[in-house]
């Protein structure tokens, strides 16, 4: 973990800020991700999260563009990056798996062409060679009978096939960089089981460097190395992910583990909840995002926005001015 | 014999055998391709103020059967009561007003309001539909909304103005409207974010208390139904696989399929999660036009024999109270 740490990392965002239409949708971000880790980037719908995702890949909508920041691939800084550029980079040194994977496939390619796609396009390997790859990665991602199912459409493949043919063809080409977008929200928890434990699997055979973001707790606890915490554009906690867990130390992280029902323990008992809804962008408060929110805000959350690290030491960094009081949000 | 039925009154809701089969169309010349057995056998009681929830896989036939139980479609077999009363049996006029008493709320709050209505209009409609007068209306909507934690001046709003968990509120308050005795809750937080999914489940377990509502709660997510349910029974393929007491079919399932979808389920903690044994099913659900003979599990079961082929397993009673369907760990007498 620490000798992970040490080395530069495969990705680093350094204060990225992206607006839509004015707005700022996401507020100074940083993060990294180290060869070989797996780093959650968790929160609600409309915390930024996604365009985070979309902004690495080059991949934001027309609507959004990137203000501020810098996002390096290694020494490179992917902002800088022209459409051809990064179409380069994209499918080569990183790769996306998307949420549905049946709309993201495309339905008139059989599946093994798109497996092998990124082997003719970017490394410029035969035809007939990629096809024994793409068929060798389709039966390393667990799809049985891979021969005859490389040879089918998207349609004939059920959800859960369909997402192995995208981790497939996001792995083929040895990505140093790979973005997986709620990977397994759309599935079933049987195939999400299976999926989950695909992704495990393939770390142990190779370096590539995930970036799963979700808004599952468990899905952080089952496959995380450190987890980024969002509310309203910001990240406002960063840890390891035993230590998010065990120690959580933004009120945020602190009432959102309170509100997930559990498997054990008592049942039927009011559970927690945030009180009001989650803020639309147009309504983001001043100072702190969480203020309007949070049990334990005052005057000073008003004014000033925390940025990380407000306190904490460099490993677990918590964006909130009231650290000392944290133990009021039990 | 009378005395006894006036002694034990019926359950608020039982269904009998329910089956939903659809015909599949296509192939040569649009011949009939096969039936899919959507819900096969599907028989349930519910009680006055009781959450029974039904679990399951998509596709794996919960919320066809809660349609069917609310009329919305036709059953190909099977009888359902409503306090006793058999709703097919009796002439439709009087089907529908019993029907009141069975209202719905979906996963989607979205879709399930129309756009061009205030939420004040929405939470009316049922009320115009049933012919309650303009006034009395008026101040069942304004009780409707503050039961529901919404506010007075949220009335006028539509629904664009509302957050999804306001907009669920919504839904809520209009399926009350009528003061039923069961609503049938289709999957009702899943498509909310996780700080206001508990706001919602607290609002349900609070007008349980207070209205004495009966649910029948629909639901792939099993922490929130362990939470929320008084009896659990899960669904396979169209039949239930198990049944029981929610304590009980969690603190010790009893079909293999159970045990798989709990062990499923990561668990938000880290240490607890890691250090799990792992039970990941192989495969998936086979396609319902050509389902198992047998067992409807063996296909994925980890500890399938021959005779499960063949042989279709009946809910029996186990040793910890609840009811499985398993020749292997609860073979028939």
């Amino acid at each position: 973990m620490t000798e992970r740490t040490r080395e530069a990392p495969v990705l680093a965002v350094r204060d990225l800020s992206v607006e839509i239409e004015g707005r700022r949708v996401v507020d100074g971000v940083s993060l990294d991700v180290g060869r070989a880790e797996v780093v959650a980037l968790v929160g609600e719908s409309g915390c930024g999260k996604s365009m985070i995702a979309f902004s690495i890949m080059g991949l934001l909508p027309a609507v959004a563009s990137v203000e501020t920041g810098r996002i390096l691939l290694g020494s490179e800084d992917l902002v800088a990056f022209d459409e051809e550029a990064m179409r380069a980079v994209r499918g080569d040194s990183m790769a996306m798996i998307f949420q549905e994977p049946v709309s993201s496939l495309n339905p008139l390619m059989k599946v093994g062409e798109q497996v092998a796609e990124s082997l003719v396009v970017h490394h410029g390997v035969s035809t007939a060679a990629a096809w024994g790859e793409a068929i060798d990665m389709l039966r390393q991602v667990g799809i049985p009978e891979p021969e005859r199912r490389a040879r089918q459409l998207p349609a004939e493949l059920s959800g859960g096939m369909c997402q192995r043919v995208m981790i497939a063809s996001a792995l083929i080409s040895q990505p140093r960089l790979l973005i997986a977008d709620e990977p397994t929200t759309a599935l079933d928890v049987t195939i999400q089981a299976q999926i989950l434990k695909l992704m495990k699997d393939l770390r142990g055979l190779g370096d590539t460097a995930i970036l799963i973001i979700t808004h599952d707790m468990g899905v952080v606890a089952d496959i995380a190395d450190r987890v980024c915490v969002m509310y309203g554009g910001r990240i406002v906690e960063t840890a390891e992910v035993h230590e998010i867990f065990a120690r959580p130390s933004h009120p945020y992280t602190r009432l959102l583990l309170g509100t997930i029902p559990k498997l054990t323990g008592q049942r039927k008992h009011l559970l927690r909840s945030i009180e009001g809804t989650v803020p639309d962008v147009s309504e983001w408060p001043s100072g702190c995002r969480f203020r309007t929110r949070c049990p334990l805000a005052d005057d000073a959350c008003a004014n000033v926005p925390p940025s990380l690290p407000v306190a904490g030491d460099e490993a677990h960094q918590s964006a909130c001015w009231h650290l000392d009081r944290l133990a009021e949000v039990a | 014999m009378t005395d006894l039925h006036v002694m034990t009154p019926p359950p608020l809701l039982a269904v009998e055998d329910l089956c939903v089969h659809f015909g599949v169309r296509g192939g040569w010349l649009g011949g009939r391709r096969g039936t899919v057995k959507a819900v096969d056998g599907f028989s349930l009681t519910i009680g006055a103020g009781e959450t029974v929830a039904l679990v399951g896989e998509s596709g794996c036939g919960k919320s066809t059967a809660g349609n069917a139980i609310l009329g919305l479609l036709e059953p190909s077999a099977g009888r359902i009561f409503f306090e006793g009363i058999e709703l097919t049996a009796i002439p439709a006029a009087r089907r529908a007003l019993l029907r009141r008493q069975m209202q719905v709320i979906f996963q989607d709050p979205v879709s399930a309001l129309n756009p061009k209505l205030t939420i004040g209009q929405s939470v009316a409609e049922p009320l115009v539909v049933a012919e309650v007068p303009a006034k009395a209306r008026r101040e069942r909507v304004a009780e409707l909304l503050d039961l529901v934690g919404l506010k007075a001046s949220q009335n006028d709003r539509y629904p664009n103005e509302l957050s999804g968990g306001q907009r669920q509120r919504v839904v809520i308050a209009r399926a009350l409207a009528l003061s039923p005795k069961l609503l049938v809750c289709d999957e009702p937080v899943s498509a909310l974010d996780v700080s206001i999914r508990s706001q919602i489940l607290n609002l349900l377990m609070r007008l349980q208390q207070e209205l004495g509502l009966a649910y029948l709660f629909i639901s792939h997510d099993l922490s929130v139904v362990r939470h929320i349910a008084d009896r659990v029974m899960v669904m396979y393929l169209g039949t239930i696989v198990e049944e029981g007491d929610a304590e009980t079919v969690f603190a010790s399932p009893a079909h293999p399929y159970t045990e798989a979808l709990l062990a499923a389920i990561p668990l938000p903690d880290p240490v607890e999660q890691r250090q799990r044994k792992a039970i990941v099913l192989a495969g998936e659900l086979p396609s319902p036009l050509d389902p198992p003979a047998g067992c409807p599990f063996v296909t994925r079961c980890p500890i399938r024999e021959d005779r499960c082929t063949d042989l279709r397993p009946l809910l029996l009673s186990t040793p910890q109270g609840s009811r499985a369907a398993c020749l292997i760990r609860y073979p028939p007498a």
